[in-house]
């Protein structure tokens, strides 16, 4: 008897720190925003409930254009972050050396302690106007005059592929690791070539860890907010940038908060339909333990 | 070697491999660079080696150490850094023992709710907490005319605001350590007559030690590097990457936005290495 008092003792005093923060700090605010989203102001300090906020972003091309460009430019770099980190992650996990794995390992994660400020800093050193490259290129005398390759698309989306592929290769690796070499032999003895056992073993036998980091790349590549406006510069037309312009320059809470709602309405369907499409959970993936 | 591929394939594979990192390595290189440049502007061409936008003490190149903003940047990043390194590597530990060892209904629901804070946009954390801090601390304004001022943007909401994804992160650590925990040293403590603080004291806690170290000290870097969270949430006490970017944002890029980088480079490269070397598992004494 005294024995389950403390059992049941110590799951309350557990249990409350965890549901203090997921309830305040988590639960609350997000419902706390839905509802300030629905609110409408019709003169100073009176509101009134309604969907005038989600109304005039469907009324204004440019506010779901810009939504709409944020997801497929994000679903295009965690495509990229998967083409360019798979063969990463299955160098480190099954080809590199014993002793050079955990180095290689290492050096993919050193980024991920640096700011993302201070990595959006090194490529605008690099690429703008009077940047290394365009200075190494008159130099070498490739061009005459010198190249501006900040401010387009093409270096936004490197610039997130950078930032964001280490949580792809992270979880690739740690899959890849926990394959035994010998299914991937079977392969090639059973007569496959290497496209065969890459597609029909390899791949298969990775997919949680494939859709846990698309996972993660996607949600970080659209809530990010630094590198589109440093590398892509005012025109970027990021959607966290329109929810920034609504909160700080124009403080119109409301709409604000209809945006951020938008943006995680959205997102999570983009999520939710690749589960749906990879047959995986969120258990079986970001959640694994 | 898993695949016995010809020599050519491999050859490029290992190029491919390299040319990745040489990717990985050049904006730091770059951003780190500059910091050592005699030049007012951080661009080529190289104009000698110098340590004055580290030390020097006057304007036009004043360096990092003798900027009072920048230091008090570094100082507030350093306060925020540690109080939500502590306060998540205390909840993160609660977490793994609620969720290892507790078991009680819909707990699959609940690991799931606990893992959400790591995929929820950064911005929308930020404004979330911004928007019902706010709105409490208006109605407590308005009905009981109580100022609860720390519910305004400030150090208190910017640490509330880390701490609300950070705490994922520390949990997912020390759950991790604790499930490999043998139950049978428990036992065996228990049976020589240990009562259940003095197990916790003398045996959990010491296993556990090295995730909860590793743990704080990755909370401690991402809390220092983070800005999408903390831009909504910021008050006047701005943190070191919030300066940094009005400086760049306002000022344009000069060499001490290089120096305090590499200072930065350097700084979270040694807590890195701490952090792996308390997690490396030593030999029992």
């Amino acid at each position: 008897m005294m024995q389950k008092d403390i059992k049941r003792l110590s799951l309350i005093l557990l249990f409350a720190p965890f549901a203090l923060w997921i309830v305040l700090l988590i639960v609350l605010p997000h419902l706390g925003m839905f509802y300030i989203s629905l609110r409408e102001k019709v003169a100073p300090r009176t509101y009134e409930f309604g969907l005038e906020n989600y109304i005039n972003f469907f009324a204004e091309p440019i506010y779901w254009n810009t939504l709409i460009r944020t997801g497929s430019m994000s679903l295009l770099v965690t495509v990229l972050a998967l083409l360019l980190g798979f063969p990463i992650a299955y160098y480190i996990a099954k080809i590199a050396g014993h002793r050079s794995r955990g180095a290689l390992f290492l050096m993919c994660l050193i980024p991920l302690w640096v700011s993302d400020l201070i990595r959006a800093f090194g490529w605008i050193l690099l690429l703008r106007e009077t940047g290394i490259i365009s200075s190494s290129l008159q130099w070498a005398g490739l061009v005459n005059t010198p190249v501006e390759f900040l401010y387009n698309d093409a270096t936004v989306i490197m610039g997130l592929v950078y930032t964001v592929i280490l949580f792809m290769i992270v979880p690739l690796v740690s899959t890849l690791d926990g394959m035994d070499d010998s299914m991937i032999e079977a392969g090639y003895n059973l007569g496959g070539n290497g496209p065969t056992v890459l597609r029909r073993i390899i791949i298969p036998y990775a997919m949680p860890g494939i859709v846990s980091g698309c996972i993660v790349v996607f949600m970080l590549t659209a809530g990010s907010y630094l590198t589109p406006i440093l590398l892509g510069g005012k025109n970027s037309s990021w959607f966290t940038e329109q929810i920034y312009d609504q909160f700080i320059t124009r403080y119109n809470w409301e709409s604000g908060a209809a945006f951020g709602f938008l943006l995680l309405a959205f997102t999570s369907l983009v999520v939710w339909g690749g589960l749906k499409l990879s047959g995986q959970t969120l258990n079986s993936t970001v959640a694994r333990s | 070697m898993a695949i016995k591929p010809n020599t050519a394939f491999l050859a490029s594979y290992r190029i491919y491999v390299a040319l990745f990192f040489v990717f990985l390595a050049a904006p730091l290189v770059a951003a780190g660079m500059f910091a050592f440049n005699d030049s007012q502007f951080p661009s080529l061409p190289w104009q000698g080696f110098t340590l004055d936008w580290f030390f020097n003490d006057s304007e036009p190149k004043l360096g990092m150490f003798h900027d009072r903003r920048l230091l008090r940047g570094l100082y507030y990043s350093f306060v925020i850094a540690s109080c939500v390194s502590l306060l998540s590597v205390f909840v993160g530990t609660c977490n793994a023992f609620l969720f290892v060892r507790c078991k009680f209904p819909a707990k699959d629901f609940f690991y799931i709710m606990m893992v959400l804070p790591l995929v929820i946009p950064g911005v929308i954390l930020g404004i979330s907490i911004l928007l019902l801090a706010s709105n409490i601390a208006n109605g407590a304004e308005e009905a009981l005319s109580l100022d609860l001022d720390f519910l305004r943007p400030g150090i208190v909401l910017v640490v509330l605001g880390q701490f609300s994804f950070i705490t994922t992160i520390t949990s997912l650590v020390i759950i991790a350590r604790l499930k490999k925990f043998d139950a049978s040293m428990e036992e065996a403590a228990y049976n020589l007559g240990a009562s259940r603080v003095r197990v916790l004291r003398t045996i959990t806690l010491p296993f556990l030690f090295p995730a909860m170290a590793a743990a704080g000290i990755v909370a401690f870097l991402v809390s220092f590097e983070n800005f999408n969270t903390t831009l909504f949430l910021v008050g006047s006490e701005a943190p070191l990457t919030i300066t940094m970017y009005d400086r760049m944002v306002k000022v344009g890029s000069t060499p001490v936005l290089n120096a305090v980088s590499f200072f930065l480079m350097i700084g979270s490269a040694l807590l890195a290495l701490v952090s792996i070397l308390v997690q490396r598992d030593k030999p029992q004494t």
